[in-house]
């Protein structure tokens, strides 16, 4: 399972067959997840629940104990394809309960040091040592997630893929090419003092080099499934189609949907969330089977903590443990973990206690989907979790 | 050809270094202006922005009509982006900036655009004054407890989302490990104190506009039986818990630690924020004090730490358009620079959650850089703004005839005395030379030459530093 070394640039998958993408979809600010996957059967939910209890016609039932939210139904039918993991009561020892703290969390791999080196920064840079292309990973979105940062690592960060690029909106710009000429001599890496940093000259470069290669990604795409305008989370995710099937040695692709921060008049925030993001992912993997490229793709889903047990009246506050989703034709579907016990001594103040570590789910991907080591990036050997069809 | 003697250029360059740190950036000649009151004078000036007459609100009501009473944050922004882009007051709405990243309440959530700005009004009126009282009137503020869900706070069911942030965000910090100079139970303790302290209930902002949001104290919905926070046992309400986070010397620590990343450098100095930390403290927690003792430290003033801020989105937005100066009055375009800073990922009003940005180098991510120098480059070609043809003007008045070192010295002069690093500074030169030597000011593509190099230094990874 450990990686082959080194591989010379990252155009290829080390096994040398096809490149693999993995997107992920990070659900900011705390996805209820006891809102989400229903324990429709356990009357401690609704003691715990009296107000923002899931029941009757508001829960899609799974088995006789868990059903999806009903706002999740394009969900229900991934999984009765056979595609999608559910990992149950996913979290890390010793929860935070900050958003920030926790996000870092979830996107360093490091629950007990704090760091600001990015998983998929790493997995980015193990996948394109020398830094050679500078799309390997892309986040759809304003600014960049701690989880692709990385020192060396250039990410491209789009909002537009048809406009990116620079001086593109230059009036009269005839001297385009002598200015382009001279900013990318200035964007050389090079130790200095300082000023500029390391950091920001890898960027320009990063940003001058990709920059051509992604605006050429829209006109290259052919499909037809049509992502509705309105909801951004579909927008980011036709972006990430557009990309893989452009063919530029992507492979990661990052993107984020919230606020999941649903404190209050969560009955309604939290089901328009899941409504576009379950419409979005569903559109996606339509779009991914169209593109050809839906066996060499796993969607990862997450959020940075779920939400305390006991409803506040209108909202939940924040809680620990979660559920996370592995999506794909290699995944091989079905509920992972158990379902936490809501009893009040198996609970952890007030909140769910984890069973399945988040590592578990990366190491996972690392090793049985993206063929790498996962110890150097994980810092630390973990489970591997029987989830993929290899 | 005019030449300075080095005390004067020395001069120049730290109340450049000044207003790109207290304000937005100045253009050549308002530097020239300021030097003539003296440094420390215009230290004094920046500080007590109330000293100077009021922003012409009028002006701003007649263009930006949907900015009165604003529905939402997204009719509010051009509001504030306009006192950002024009203010004779600078750090005024600097600090107000800096209390909205640390306080930050987002319009995803309260989107309401009249609020919105009673916010940023409430950071400008007391964001120099004492904390204490910031903090009192942040915590009686009605979008602040809606934002924070504190209106749901009762008395039988506290929600804790107000006291932790309060603590956590807003106050005392944690540390890079998650961990406060509080526990658990403080949080719990200040939640309790603070239920009953909620936002009146007002009509929804349709057909009729915004109403105003009022706070609202309700003493039956209070939890008033003896709390322990912080080791002190008392019947504590609201006001007591920010009292008491007040007296704390990590609640100096953190203010402290924030105002230094904030004006004075990326990387913190740890002794540095010591001081600052016991003039917090010997001040009653007076920001002006602290900014004050910034700004006149040698520390401040040294090269050490001169260009070596990463320029948030606003600071390259509006520091650019004050340079280039091309709005007399509000009009539609200057309604839309704060969709520029959101392009960069700089959301005014709508900070991506209660911790605000993560500011620093993570502002630049190859998405943003490519944001940042379309914009800047786009804005200094303008040849019909007043700021452009100064610079230009600056440029020719140097001499006649310039080598490529000072012509592009001369262009770097011109842009507000920025510079640049030695290497980048020799490239520009190079592309001096790629038109021939010297630049000449009757030469046909005089023009053009100086346009092109203002347009190449704000491409430059120097000019993302302030």
């Amino acid at each position: 399972m450990a990686s082959n070394g080194s591989t010379s640039n990252g155009t290829n998958g080390s096994n040398g067959s096809k490149r693999k993408n993995l997107v992920v979809v990070q659900l900011s600010g705390g996805n209820d997840y006891l809102n989400t996957m229903v324990p429709y059967q356990d009357g401690l939910y609704y003691d715990y629940r009296p107000n923002m209890g899931l029941k009757g016609d508001d829960v899609i039932p799974i088995d006789d104990r868990i059903g999806f939210n009903s706002h999740m139904a394009p969900f229900k039918r991934l999984y009765d394809k056979g595609m999608m993991a559910v990992m149950m009561g996913i979290g890390y020892p010793e929860p935070n309960r900050s958003h920030f703290r926790s996000m870092d969390i979830w996107h360093t791999a490091e629950p007990s040091v704090s760091s600001s080196e990015g998983w998929l920064g790493k997995v980015t840079k193990a996948l394109d040592p020398e830094g050679t292309n500078p799309v390997t990973a892309v986040n759809f979105g304003r600014g960049l997630p701690r989880a692709l940062a990385y020192p060396g690592v250039s990410v491209a960060s789009v909002g537009a893929l048809d406009s990116y690029g620079l001086y593109t909106g230059l009036a009269g710009a005839g001297n385009r090419d002598a200015l382009l000429d001279t900013v990318s001599r200035i964007y050389q890496p090079m130790s200095a003092d300082g000023f500029p940093s390391q950091r920001i000259l890898e960027t320009g470069r990063g940003a001058l080099d990709g920059a051509d290669l992604l605006r050429e990604a829209p006109g290259k795409y052919k499909g037809t499934i049509e992502y509705p305008e309105d909801n951004p989370i579909a927008q980011s995710l036709k972006g990430v189609a557009q990309v893989t099937s452009a063919n530029l040695g992507t492979k990661i692709y990052y993107t984020a949907h919230g606020p999941f921060d649903t404190h209050t008049n969560e009955l309604i925030n939290h089901a328009l969330l899941w409504d576009q993001v379950s419409e979005a992912v569903e559109l996606f993997w339509a779009d991914m089977e169209e593109q050809g490229e839906a066996d060499d793709t796993v969607m990862w889903i997450f959020s940075e903590f779920g939400r305390r047990v006991a409803d506040n009246g209108t909202g939940t506050d924040h809680g620990s443990g979660g559920c996370a989703f592995l999506i794909g034709p290699s995944v091989k579907g079905g509920l992972y973990g158990e379902y936490p016990d809501l009893s009040p001594d198996a609970q952890l103040e007030g909140d769910i206690q984890y069973n399945t570590d988040y590592r578990d789910g990366y190491a996972t991907i690392l090793e049985s989907f993206m063929d790498l080591d996962s110890e150097p990036i994980l810092n630390s050997k973990f489970s591997q979790l029987d989830l993929l069809a290899v | 050809m005019t030449t300075v003697s080095n005390r004067q250029s020395t001069d120049i360059a730290l109340m450049a270094h000044l207003l790109r740190r207290a304000g937005f950036g100045a253009t050549r000649d308002q530097i020239d202006k300021y030097l003539e009151k003296g440094y420390e004078a215009v230290v004094e000036e920046l500080l007590n922005p109330d000293r100077l007459p009021m922003a012409d609100e009028d002006l701003m009501d007649r263009y930006f009509i949907a900015s009165v009473e604003a529905r939402s944050a997204g009719h509010a922004d051009p509001q504030w982006a306009w006192r950002m882009a024009t203010s004779y007051k600078p750090l005024e709405e600097k600090i107000a900036l800096f209390w909205h990243g640390l306080m930050a309440v987002g319009g995803v959530k309260l989107d309401h655009g009249l609020e919105m700005l009673t916010e940023i009004e409430l950071f400008r009126e007391f964001g120099l004054g004492r904390f204490q009282e910031l903090l009192q009137e942040v915590s009686r503020n009605p979008g602040m407890m809606f934002w924070l869900d504190n209106q749901n706070s009762h008395k039988d069911a506290p929600n804790e989302n107000y006291g932790r942030e309060l603590l956590e965000l807003f106050s005392m910090g944690i540390d890079e490990m998650g961990e406060g100079a509080y526990s658990e139970d403080d949080v719990k303790t200040a939640a309790r104190a603070f239920t009953g302290w909620a936002s009146k209930v007002t009509p929804p902002p349709f057909f009729l506009g915004p109403f105003p949001m009022e706070f609202r104290f309700d003493a039956d919905d209070h939890d008033d039986s003896e709390k322990t926070f912080l080791g002190q046992t008392g019947n504590w309400n609201g006001e007591d818990i920010v009292r008491i986070i007040c007296e704390q010397r990590a609640t100096a620590h953190f203010v402290a630690l924030r105002l230094y990343d904030y004006f004075v450098s990326d990387t913190p100095d740890s002794a540095e924020i010591e001081r600052l930390t016991d003039v917090f403290q010997a001040n009653n927690g007076e920001v002006r004090a602290v900014l004050r003792e910034i700004f006149n430290s040698d520390h401040f003033k040294s090269e050490a730490v001169r260009f070596r801020k990463i320029k948030s989105p606003s600071d390259l937005v509006f520091g650019t358009t004050r340079l280039v100066d091309r709005f007399e009055i509000p009009e539609l375009d200057s309604g839309t620079l704060a969709n520029y800073t959101l392009f960069m990922g700089q959301h005014l009003m709508n900070p991506p959650s209660v911790e605000g940005w993560h500011e620093g180098e993570e502002w630049v991510d190859s998405g943003a850089l490519i944001e940042r120098i379309n914009f800047a480059s786009t804005e200094v070609s303008r040849l019909d703004a007043r700021g452009v043809q100064r610079m230009l003007d600056r440029v020719r008045e140097t001499g006649d005839e310039l080598n490529s070192e000072q012509f592009v010295d001369a262009c770097l002069d011109g842009m507000g005395a920025i510079d640049a690093s030695p290497r980048t500074k020799s490239i520009l030169v190079d592309h001096a030379e790629r038109y021939g030597t010297p630049w000449e000011v009757e030469a046909p593509d005089s023009l053009e030459r100086a346009i092109e190099m203002f347009q190449l230094i704000v491409s430059t990874p120097d000019y993302q530093y302030c």
